[in-house]
């Protein structure tokens, strides 16, 4: 896999702030390795701009491994671009041809709005984790020993799977709808799924769900397109198990 | 050396902790609201000590310059933790686990602090499990174990290759609890640029809103600093981008110690260097140590043909093949500690056995094919099939490292094009956490009363080596089991204060001090970009005060720092400007205290003419390429003091080690 040097040219939403228009800038980028990944083009682009005098292009990214969720950029029309299964830091330029042209744009949806360029404002994320997203347990040590409630491996499992969530919004991006159900529903999932989260079931998907709406995400209609986007894999099983749970609590509420 | 009073308590050293949180002072419950702490960093420490004083009813702010607090780099450990719960019953214990990490430090790390860290990691395990953390179980629904470094017990408890994920987000599930019943307010996207002093005390922060810009004073009785570790000194490390020093850095300015600055972890095990555009290297989970077996071919024409793509490196035969850590270490093999690993890897390479076809010819394998075909027959036999297929072997072989380390392999397979499943992985040591940080006491506060210091922000638990899967537990331990203790008994003395004033001489001087560093930035109108000035940065210690440092390495290193510090104040183009989102500006702000930082590191390491840990002196080796302690004349923590703009006038305090409970010897793997 010796690397190959390719040449694109970029078309990148640029948006002052979250209060002026913003609309597609047009770049050209030469040799760019194809063993680089996405962001790094985009920092050999900034670098390039930078030299030019000219405001580089602002993106959310950190860990640069796929992990910590932070880089959320729409490529091509799709979340995290062409390649399924990782995140935009994790996106090769292997993957694109000499000569291509690639649009990059921010998440888009109502309840994450554009702070600047390619990059959106996610905190409704964290204030539906503050409604319910926990078990009230305080971090005294004090609890009983780690192996005293044995957890049967597959529920262990299907709950890990839910909570490898990275909260990127990739699902909330694909969806027609702007449902953040994928991410609820794995949040919702993995606690509903230990023993240790049942005792607060019913109050958690009720919280949960209810600081969902007042942030203006859409509902789900089975498209599934977050699913496919997803890039840790989070299954739609999820979004049913929340709304059976959903629906459990609200006909045993109080 | 008044200054450095460890404030170690006295007695036996297994009653230390338990007699010490007997006598510390506390704040009555009805006092609390009255008292503010911050927090800056929402990683494993710091979201773990702002969750537990906000449950407490302390009135918390937190920082954290991400989008989220979820997103802090803890979030990136892979492996596991550690903690003596001995479920394996494999002759584990508190005191193999404290004993495992001063060896594994080189006998660099105060053994009060270490001690308490193995007392507490049970509770940790247990905490977690309460919480919701979905660790890997057995078929029996108990929790499963596997082996880390220097360890000879398997006591590290996981979550795939994503256990700092699942712990980060049961910190911040704690967390977003007390922000939702308003104990926390959580300022995201949020920069600490400065620490305020009033009357020699912490008094609060000047932090930058990183959105709109804004310069924003906040105060508090207390200020915790919990932002994580300064690899990033070496551009290209396992770190996030964003990880930086600046907090810490400014605490140090302010008066803090910094200890052992010098003492990096180079992690055997990440993915190699392929180009110049590359902005950061990829960890590979020293978990696959378990499983995986590291070798160089034994002929130097076999890695010629393999470097020149004429060779493929499962044509190798068996014999052919060089399992050095096996063949240096029988005892630990392949899970030699890190320093130990990374430095047998460069000494095959240096040799020129590497495999990589890169500049340096940097590389080396980590190989599956033996655990795949062991499992596999494993797998078979327990489905009953006692002569199984090669191909039902290699099936089930490779179904059953999928499920171990799945993410990992699939990681890997993204960034580099080839499927570890068929040819074994490429692997070489880059930089991945850091010893050193801030100097602190017992009670995890600094040489200002009133700062504390938690995780790998401070210097206090790993000596000069870490050993895997015990960052995680020691952010953890900080933040839930120790700091509300030690900061509850240091805020007794505050409960008549009163609410801080954002008013003062001090806090004007401060965001006076933050302003013109901005301006100046701004303003400089340079040429060469910041990154140009890191990565230059980086290459510097990475040659000079990386794996293998010397006397003349480290004096070239501070020349060359020093005249590129004076070259980025001239030179540096920060585009942009001071009142909006700015990427570039924030990065200038970083790289200017990595590139101090950097000089002290070199100072430092110069100072210590010995090798122990990851600090490697060449002068300072035995025969066999292992590391030569000076424990006469070196047996210290080295905490440096600022002294003004000029970094070399930095004043060395030291700290002397006393080991009255663990023999002090030659560490040995073999």
């Amino acid at each position: 896999m010796a690397s190959k040097f390719i040449n694109i040219t970029l078309k990148i939403w640029r948006q002052k702030n979250g209060t002026t228009k913003g609309a597609l800038e047009t770049y050209g980028l030469n040799n760019v390795s194809t063993d680089s990944s996405f962001l790094e083009m985009l920092d050999q682009l900034n670098e390039q701009l930078i030299n030019e005098r000219k405001s580089p292009v602002a993106f959310d990214h950190d860990c640069r491994e796929g992990i910590c969720g932070m880089c959320s950029l729409y490529i091509n029309g799709r979340a995290h671009g062409p390649d399924t299964g990782v995140t935009t830091c994790q996106l090769h330029m292997r993957t694109f041809k000499d000569g291509e042209t690639i649009y990059v744009e921010p998440w888009r949806s109502r309840a994450f709005p554009v702070i600047k360029d390619l990059v959106v404002d996610r905190s409704a994320f964290d204030r539906i984790q503050q409604a319910g997203g926990f078990v009230s347990v305080n971090t005294s040590g004090r609890t009983i020993d780690a192996n005293a409630t044995p957890i049967p491996k597959a529920d262990a499992d299907k709950a890990f799977e839910a909570a490898a969530c990275i909260g990127c919004g990739a699902c909330v991006a694909s969806c027609k709808n702007g449902s953040a159900m994928l991410f609820v529903g794995a949040k919702v999932s993995q606690y509903a799924l230990l023993p240790q989260g049942k005792v607060e079931a019913q109050q958690r998907v009720l919280n949960m769900v209810r600081q969902m709406d007042e942030e203006g995400f859409g509902n789900c209609t089975n498209t599934g397109a977050c699913e496919v986007e997803c890039p840790k894999g989070i299954s739609i099983e999820n979004i049913a198990r929340m709304n059976r749970e959903y629906l459990k609590a609200i006909v045993t509420e109080d | 050396m008044s200054k450095l009073d460890a404030k170690i308590p006295a007695g036996n050293i297994s009653d230390k902790w338990t007699d010490h949180k007997d006598h510390l002072k506390l704040v009555a419950p009805n006092n609390r609201p009255k008292i503010d702490i911050i927090v800056v960093g929402t990683g494993l420490a710091g979201a773990a000590a702002a969750a537990s004083l906000g449950e407490m009813g302390y009135n918390v702010k937190a920082f954290c310059f991400q989008d989220s607090p979820r997103r802090a780099h803890s979030i990136a450990a892979q492996g596991g933790i550690n903690a003596a719960k001995n479920y394996q019953n494999d002759g584990d214990s508190v005191y193999r686990l404290f004993y495992d990490t001063i060896k594994g430090g080189d006998y660099r790390a105060r053994e009060a602090n270490v001690h308490r860290l193995a007392e507490v990691s049970g509770n940790i395990i247990d905490q977690c499990v309460a919480q919701g953390v979905p660790f890997a179980r057995e078929y029996g629904g108990l929790l499963d174990n596997r082996s880390f470094g220097g360890t000879q017990v398997q006591r590290t408890f996981y979550a795939a290759g994503q256990t700092g994920q699942q712990l980060l987000l049961g910190a911040y599930s704690a967390l977003s609890r007390q922000i939702g019943v308003g104990h926390v307010k959580m300022y995201n996207r949020h920069e600490m640029l400065d620490l305020v002093k009033v009357d020699g005390k912490a008094r609060g922060i000047i932090a930058r809103n990183l959105v709109t810009g804004e310069i924003e004073r906040h105060s508090a009785h207390a200020v915790i600093i919990a932002s994580g570790g300064y690899g990033n000194v070496y551009f290209l490390s396992t770190n996030a981008m964003g990880s930086n020093v600046t907090a810490a850095w400014k605490t140090h300015k302010r008066g803090a110690l910094f200890a052992n600055p010098c003492f990096v972890q180079i992690h055997p095990t990440c993915i190699p260097v392929h180009g110049t555009n590359q902005s950061k290297l990829t960890l590979m989970s020293e978990s696959l140590r378990n499983s995986g077996r590291i070798w160089v071919p034994k002929k130097k024409e076999d890695a010629e043909a393999i470097r020149a793509g004429k060779m493929k490196p499962t044509q190798i035969a068996e014999d052919d093949r060089d399992y050095f850590l096996e063949r240096r270490y029988p005892a630990f093999g392949n899970l030699v500690p890190r320093d130990v690993a990374s430095r047998a890897a460069k000494e095959r390479c240096d040799a020129g056995f590497g495999i990589e076809a890169n500049d340096t010819n940097e590389g080396v394998y980590l190989d599956f094919s033996s655990e795949i075909r062991s499992k596999g027959k494993q797998a078979a036999f327990g489905q009953g099939d006692h002569a199984p297929s090669d191909a039902k072997i290699l099936e089930l072989g490779k179904k059953w490292v999928e499920e171990k380390y799945g993410n990992l392999f699939q990681m890997y397979e993204k960034i580099t094009d080839e499927n570890p499943y068929e040819t074994p992985m490429k692997i070489y040591p880059a930089v991945h956490y850091t010893m050193g940080g801030v100097w602190v006491d017992y009670n995890l506060q600094s040489t200002i009363p009133g700062c504390f210091v938690a995780g790998e922000a401070n210097f206090s638990d790993h000596g000069a080596n870490r050993l895997g899967a015990s960052a995680l537990m020691q952010g953890l331990a900080d933040g839930y089991f120790v700091l509300p203790y030690t900061v509850s008994d240091y805020l007794a003395d505050e409960i008549r204060t009163g609410k801080i004033s954002t008013e003062s001489a001090e806090f004007e001087e401060a965001e006076q001090n933050v302003r013109n560093q901005i301006n100046t930035l701004l303003n400089n109108n340079g040429t060469k970009s910041v990154d140009s000035f890191h990565k230059r940065l980086g290459l510097i210690m990475w040659n000079k005060v990386g794996m293998g440092r010397s006397e003349q390495s480290l004096t070239e290193a501070i020349a060359e720092i020093e005249a590129l510090r004076a070259e980025f104040r001239k030179d540096v183009f920060v585009p942009g400007s001071a009142e909006e989102l700015n990427p570039e500006l924030e990065k200038a702000m970083r790289v200017a205290d990595l590139i101090e930082l950097g000089q002290l590191m070199a100072q430092d390491g110069l100072q210590r003419n010995e090798s122990c840990g990851g600090h490697f002196r060449e002068e300072y080796q035995d025969a066999e390429g292992e590391t030569l302690r000076d424990d006469e004349n070196f047996k210290f923590v080295g905490a440096w003091e600022y002294k003004g703009d000029d970094i070399r006038q930095e004043e060395l305090h030291k700290e002397a080690l006393n080991y009255e409970f663990i023999k002090i010897a030659a560490r040995n793997y073999k």
